[in-house]
């Protein structure tokens, strides 16, 4: 058993995740964040580190359907949640629609931030705050991309809204 | 990360009682300040205290017409609830003018307004920080201080408070209600922050095991004349330079009432209802305007590499009582400052 910085004998938790539709009973240590659980733990490793202080967004992840980022969340304190990753999108052989707009519209060159991009409009669409460019420009701010794919990460997005809008009246 | 020992109460009464008796622990709400500081070893609690089990998510308008906010609604869920939006769009305008969504879907309203300072002595252990290490000094006084405080510092002490919800809060007058060892009790929001004087380490005036359980804010008349206007390096997604809150009730071209806050310039919102009272009754005009920015800004200094927040909170609190005024509030999605 590990100890804390007071020296006192620190358990390890029991939870109860969903990840990708499946679920799983894990023992956490309190400080592993669900970013390292998912990599390093479940061989997820889709969901990416980039700076894992809260400022990139490569880490994002669906949480009960809302993305969040991996990387400054506890695991221990997600006991029953529903997990969605990048692996978890597509249906079978089938695409998520978003990750075929990002590949129709060249949204990534070393592809280093998509997963987490493509969580995070995922989730942008669920919320439905976005409509216009300058909103999925803004509400897409949390996810930064060094090769500056940003024109064609918003087409993608905007096709995909598109899509939506066209398909419930 | 430190190793720590993890809790999850069932009441705020258990809650408060674990803080109380354990120096050590720590409450964790949504985490993304607290894992952060925790990362760079900035903070080592013994224990966290999640306390996201507790009944404290309300969003809700109470009988008096004020918004009941719960510590533990998230700063999204505020923010697009359709009466914050309604009643209290100069709120909703402020949280959604902070972080990112993923931030905003996570962090609570609680945690937000209990943010640590960003100074980045603050965040280095390897530098002097009297509030991260009472007694070893201010790095920022005399070194990179771009973003620190032009308003109330102290020569121990130039950091500012960096949440932008907190500065709507401050300019619509709400109260902080929390709970602890010696019961319950509200703090009006000028009293919660603090300024850092000799005392750097004390970001807020709550007490040992005390707990925040919601935040209220009253009914305001402002209507559409309230916007928060947030100037900072890129468009989105990083903290305030300086950002302002306003808000006013025009009657008849003069000023009936007014509230301006400021973010990113002190160690806590900047505000003084002794200024703002002076201009009732004055033309709501420019010259008004750039004379209370003079008003609100008196004693500003400069450390060096901030001197130019002198210049940009004036022009930022003109600019911002014009949309006011105007009842033309920043678009926190549109980034052109009309
Ligand atoms: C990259 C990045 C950019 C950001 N940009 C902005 C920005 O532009 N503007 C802005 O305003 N904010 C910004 N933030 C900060 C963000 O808003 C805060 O991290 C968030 O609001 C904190 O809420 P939380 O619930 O996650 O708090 P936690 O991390 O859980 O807690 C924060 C602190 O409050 C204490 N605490 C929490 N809840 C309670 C309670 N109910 N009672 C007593 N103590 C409590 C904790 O012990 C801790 O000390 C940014 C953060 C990051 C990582
Ligand atoms: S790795 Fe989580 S935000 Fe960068
Ligand atoms: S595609 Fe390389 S970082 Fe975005």
């Amino acid at each position: 058993m590990e100890q804390s910085a007071t020296g006192s004998a620190i358990a390890q938790h029991a939870i109860a995740l969903t990840i990708n539709g499946q679920a799983r009973q894990l023992r956490v240590n309190p400080w592993t964040t669900l970013l390292d659980l998912l990599r390093e733990n479940l061989a997820l490793t889709g969901t990416k580190k980039g700076c894992d202080h809260g400022q990139c967004g490569a880490c994002t992840v669906l949480v009960d359907g809302k993305r969040i980022n991996s990387c400054l969340t506890l695991a221990v304190m997600k006991d029953g949640a529903e997990v969605t990753t990048i692996e978890g999108l597509a249906e079978g052989e089938a695409l998520h629609p978003m990750q075929e707009a990002f590949i129709e519209h060249d949204a990534f060159q070393c592809g280093y931030c998509t997963p987490g991009q493509i969580c995070s409009a995922v989730g942008l669409v669920n919320e439905g705050h976005a409509q216009a460019r300058h909103e999925i420009r803004e509400l897409m701010s949390g996810n930064i991309c060094r090769c500056g794919a940003y024109t064609n990460i918003v087409d993608a997005v905007e096709a995909v809204l598109g899509q939506n809008a066209g398909a419930t009246p | 990360m430190m190793r720590f020992a993890y809790q999850k109460p069932e009441s705020v009464a258990q809650a408060a009682a674990v803080l109380e008796a354990d120096p050590a622990a720590q409450i964790i709400a949504g985490g993304t300040n607290l894992v952060d500081l925790m990362k760079y070893d900035v903070t080592r609690p013994g224990t966290i205290i999640d306390i996201t089990g507790l009944d404290l998510k309300t969003i809700a308008v109470d009988e008096t017409g004020a918004l009941q906010l719960g510590a533990l609604a998230t700063n999204a869920e505020t923010a697009y609830h359709p009466e914050v939006q309604a009643g209290w769009p100069l709120l909703a305008s402020a949280i959604l003018a902070g972080a990112s969504p993923q931030l905003r879907n996570a962090a609570t309203n609680g945690g937000n307004i209990l943010q640590r300072t960003r100074c980045y002595y603050f965040y280095d252990r390897a530098e002097p920080c009297n509030k991260r290490r009472p007694g070893s000094g201010c790095g920022a006084l005399e070194g990179v201080n771009r973003m620190h405080a032009i308003l109330g510092e102290s020569p121990d002490c130039i950091a500012v408070h960096p949440s932008d919800m907190a500065v709507a809060l401050a300019a619509l007058d709400a109260e902080v209600s929390v709970e602890g060892p010696s019961g319950k009790r509200r703090i009006a929001f000028a009293d919660f922050h603090r300024l850092p004087g000799d005392r750097p380490e004390a970001d807020n005036t709550m007490e040992r095991g005390e707990i925040v359980t919601g935040i209220s804010v009253p009914a305001n008349p402002f209507g559409p004349h309230q916007t928060y206007l947030k100037l900072r390096d890129r468009l989105s997604y990083a903290f305030a330079l300086v950002s302002v809150a306003a808000a006013m009730r025009i009657e008849e071209g003069s000023i009936a009432q007014l509230r301006v806050a400021l973010g990113g310039v002190a160690h806590k919102p900047w505000r003084r209802k002794e200024v703002e009272a002076q201009f009732v009754g004055r033309p709501a005009n420019r010259d008004t305007f750039t004379a209370f920015a003079a008003a609100l800004l008196e004693g500003a200094t400069g450390h060096g590499q901030n001197d130019f927040k002198l210049e940009l909170a004036p022009r930022a609190i003109v600019r911002a009582l014009e949309q006011a005024c105007a009842g033309t509030p920043q678009d926190q999605a549109c980034k052109v400052v009309l």
